[in-house]
C-alpha cells in the first residue's frame, strides 16, 4: 500500500513540472516586462532633458555669441528644419544672438584617433566662411597627450579664426586644411600640431577638412533658409 | 586603412583595442583558464565560434527591435539569445561532433557569463555597424581574446618551473603579467592613424 | 559559515561576511571585469559599486521572495531575466541622473548583468534564504564589492591624476603617473592589492598555527 502511494505522489511530482517551468516564466517575464517599461516611461522625459542641456552646453560654448538654436537637416535637397525632415542626412545646429541673427553654423565630425574614435563639434561662421571653435564631444586619447586637443590652451587658438573660404565656384574650400608641424603654422587655414601628439592633431584635422569639404559648399548655398529661423526657441 | 574597413575593424578588436588587455572584457575567464596553453587555446577557439554566432543573433535581434521601437528590451533579449545560442552550439556540437565537443564541452556554460561575449554585442549595436562590419568586428574579438590567453597560458606554463615569491602565487601574479602584456600592446595603439 | 542548505540565522556576521572572509573581489575574485575598467576614478567606482549593490540586492530579494515558485529546471534562466530587468532599470536611471556618469561607466553598466557575483549569490544563497537573510548577505557582498571597487579607484586617481574624487591632491607641479589610469594600470594595481591581500591572510595564518602550536606545547 505505501510503495503505490509513494509512486503516486512521485508521479505528481514529475507531471506537475511543465506547466509550474511555463507558469513561473510568464510570470517572470511579465513582471520584468512591466518594470522595464516603467523603468522606460518615467525616465525618458528626464533624459531627454539631459539630453538637450548637454548638446546646448557644447553649443553655446563652440558658437561666440550664440543664445537660441534651431536644428536642421543637410539632405540632397538642401536644408530643411529638422522637424520637418524624414531623418535621412547630416543634424546641423544653428545658433542665433539676443537680436535672432545667425551667429554660426555647428556640425559634428568624427575620424579615428590614436587610441580610439575622436568625435568633436565645430562652429562655422557663415560671414567670415572660418571655424571659430572645436569642442570635443568623446575621445579615448592617452591622457596627458593626446587629450591636449580639449585642453591645450594654445591648440585652441588654431580655431579661433581657421580658414574655411570657399573656392569662387562654391564646389569646395580654396584651401585644405591641413595640420603642420609644431610652432611651424604660417596660413590661417593651417593647424598647428601638438608636440608630442601629431596623431591625435592630424586626427582633428582631416576630420575638419572632411566634413568642412562637404558640408561648407552646402551650407552656404542655403545660407538663406538658415537665416530666417532666428529668433525662435527650440 | 580606411577607419571604417573591414580589415581595419577586424584589427581594431583584435590588436589596437585588444578585449581583455585595453577593454577589460572577459577576464574571469583569462585569469581562470589561461594555466596550460591546451586548454587556453580551446577555450579560444570555442569564444571564436560562440562570438560569431551571438554575433549574428544580437545583428537580427537588433533589427526587430528597431523595427518594432522596443529598444528597452534590448538588454534581456541579448542576454537571452547569448544563453540560448551557447545552449544549441552545445546541443548541436554534441551530436554532430562529439570529439569537438569532448575537446570544447566543458568550457561552454561558462561562455555564457562571460561578459566579452555580451560586450561584442552591445558594442557593435553601439557603433551600429553593418552585417559583415559585424562579422569582421566578432572575429577580430574572438582572435584577440584568444591570441591573450594563448600569450597569458605560455608565460605561466613557463613560470610555473620558475622561483615565484609565495605572497603573489596565483591571481596576484596572472594579473601582474596581465598588466605587462598590455603594456605591450600599447604599442599597438596608432596603427590604424592615417598617413595623409 | 553556516551550512547552505539551512535556513540561516541572520547574525553580524552574515553581513561581515561579505567585507572580508568572502569578499567578491578579493578572495572570490568574482565581477573582475568592472573593477579595473571603471575604476580609473574613485567617482566612478562608487558610482560602479552602488549600481551593482542595487542590482544584487533587488534581484536577490525577488528570487528570494519566490525561491518556493521557481522549478529547478529554469532556474538559471529565471534570474538571468530577473537580473537583466534591474540591470535595464539603473541604466535607465543612471542616465536620467547624469549623462556624464553614463558616459564615463559606458558598457559597463549593461555589463553588470554577467556579473558573475550576482548569478552566483543568486543561486548559491537568495534561492534558499529567506528574505531578510538575503537582505542583510547583500548588503554586505556589495559593501565588500564597492570598498573593493574604492580601493582600486582611490590609488589609481591619486597616482595617475593626482586626485581624489575630483579633487587635486598635489601641487600644481605633480606629475601624473599617467600608466595607472590606462588598461596596464588597473592590472598592476589590482595585483598590487591582492598581494597585499595575500601577504597579510598568510600572516594571520602563520600566527594562529604559532598560537595552536604555542598551546599544544604549553598543555
Amino acid at each position: 500500500m505505501n510503495q503505490t502511494t509513494t509512486s503516486q505522489t512521485q508521479e505528481l511530482v514529475t507531471a506537475t513540472p511543465s506547466f509550474a517551468m511555463l507558469r513561473t516564466l510568464s510570470l517572470v517575464a511579465g513582471l520584468s516586462g512591466l518594470l522595464v517599461v516603467l523603468a522606460y516611461q518615467i525616465t525618458l522625459p528626464l533624459i531627454e532633458e539631459n539630453k538637450r542641456i548637454a548638446i546646448e552646453r557644447a553649443l553655446f560654448k563652440v558658437i561666440p555669441g550664440a543664445v537660441s538654436r534651431r536644428n536642421f537637416m543637410v539632405t540632397g535637397q538642401g536644408i530643411v528644419p529638422a522637424n520637418d525632415s524624414t531623418g535621412e542626412g547630416t543634424l546641423i545646429y544653428a545658433g542665433y544672438d539676443e537680436q535672432g541673427r545667425l551667429s554660426g553654423v555647428a556640425l559634428e565630425a568624427a575620424a579615428q584617433g590614436y587610441q580610439d574614435v575622436i568625435r568633436l563639434l565645430y562652429s562655422f561662421d557663415p560671414a567670415c566662411q572660418c571655424i571659430r571653435g572645436i569642442q570635443v564631444l568623446k575621445m579615448a586619447e592617452t591622457p596627458g597627450i593626446g587629450d591636449k586637443i580639449s585642453k591645450d590652451p594654445v591648440f585652441q587658438e588654431n580655431f579661433v579664426e581657421l580658414d574655411a573660404r570657399l573656392k569662387a565656384d562654391g564646389s569646395a574650400l580654396t584651401n585644405e586644411i591641413i595640420m603642420v608641424k609644431h610652432a611651424t603654422k604660417t596660413e590661417p587655414w593651417q593647424i598647428d600640431a601638438i608636440s608630442g601628439a601629431t596623431i591625435s592633431s592630424r586626427a582633428v584635422a582631416r576630420m575638419l577638412n572632411d566634413s568642412a569639404q562637404r558640408m561648407v559648399p552646402k551650407i552656404m548655398a542655403d545660407l538663406d533658409r538658415l537665416q530666417d529661423g532666428g529668433g525662435e526657441k527650440q | 586603412m580606411a577607419a571604417d574597413s573591414l580589415v581595419f575593424i577586424f584589427l581594431n578588436a583584435a590588436i589596437i583595442n585588444n578585449f581583455v588587455l585595453a577593454l577589460f572584457l572577459g577576464i574571469c575567464p583569462f585569469l581562470g583558464v589561461s594555466a596550460k596553453r591546451d586548454t587556453a587555446w580551446h577555450m579560444g577557439l570555442a569564444v571564436i565560434f560562440v562570438m560569431l554566432v551571438s554575433s549574428v543573433s544580437a545583428y537580427a535581434i537588433n533589427w526587430l527591435l528597431v523595427r518594432f521601437d522596443i529598444q528597452f528590451l534590448r538588454l534581456i533579449c541579448y542576454i537571452a539569445v547569448i544563453a540560448s545560442a551557447v545552449q544549441l552550439v552545445e546541443m548541436a556540437m554534441k551530436k554532430f561532433s562529439p570529439a569537438l565537443f569532448r575537446a570544447l564541452g566543458i568550457f561552454l556554460p561558462l561562455i555564457t557569463t562571460n561578459c566579452a561575449i555580451l560586450g561584442v554585442a552591445l558594442f557593435q549595436t553601439f557603433r551600429e555597424y553593418n552585417f559583415l562590419q559585424c562579422l569582421a568586428f566578432s572575429l577580430g574579438a574572438g582572435v584577440g581574446f584568444t591570441l591573450a590567453l594563448t600569450l597569458m597560458a605560455g608565460l605561466r606554463e613557463r613560470l610555473e618551473l620558475a622561483n615565484v615569491p609565495n605572497v603573489s602565487q596565483g591571481a596576484a601574479l596572472t594579473l601582474m603579467l596581465a598588466g605587462l602584456l598590455s603594456l605591450a600592446f600599447m604599442g599597438f595603439a596608432g596603427l590604424g592613424g592615417q598617413h595623409a | 559559515m553556516s551550512l547552505p542548505n539551512q535556513e540561516e540565522k541572520i547574525t553580524a556576521d552574515t553581513f561581515l561576511r561579505g567585507l572580508w572572509e568572502e569578499n567578491p573581489v578579493f578572495v572570490m575574485l568574482l565581477g573582475m571585469c568592472p573593477v579595473l575598467a571603471v575604476t580609473n576614478s574613485a567617482i566612478n567606482a562608487l558610482a560602479m559599486g552602488l549600481a551593482t549593490t542595487f542590482v544584487l540586492l533587488c534581484s536577490s530579494c525577488l528570487v528570494s521572495l519566490f525561491r518556493k515558485l521557481i522549478p529547478k529546471q529554469v532556474r538559471i534562466a529565471t534570474y538571468i531575466v530577473i537580473i537583466a530587468t534591474f540591470v535595464t532599470i539603473v541604466d535607465y536611471s543612471i542616465q536620467a541622473i547624469s549623462l556624464d556618469l553614463y558616459n564615463a561607466l559606458g558598457a559597463f553598466i549593461q555589463l553588470i548583468v554577467v556579473n558573475c557575483m550576482i548569478l552566483g549569490r543568486a543561486e548559491a544563497y537568495a534561492s534558499k534564504q529567506r528574505l531578510s537573510a538575503t537582505v542583510v548577505n547583500g548588503l554586505g557582498m556589495g559593501a565588500g564589492f564597492t570598498i573593493a571597487l574604492l580601493c582600486l579607484g582611490g590609488v589609481r586617481e591619486i597616482l595617475g591624476a593626482g586626485s581624489l574624487f575630483g579633487f587635486p591632491l598635489f601641487a600644481e607641479n605633480f606629475q601624473p603617473w599617467v600608466v595607472m589610469i590606462l588598461p596596464p594600470g588597473g592590472f598592476f594595481v589590482l595585483g598590487g592589492w591582492l598581494l597585499l591581500f595575500n601577504w597579510y591572510r598568510q600572516r594571520r595564518e602563520r600566527k594562529l598555527m604559532e598560537q595552536q602550536g604555542a598551546s599544544a606545547h604549553g598543555s
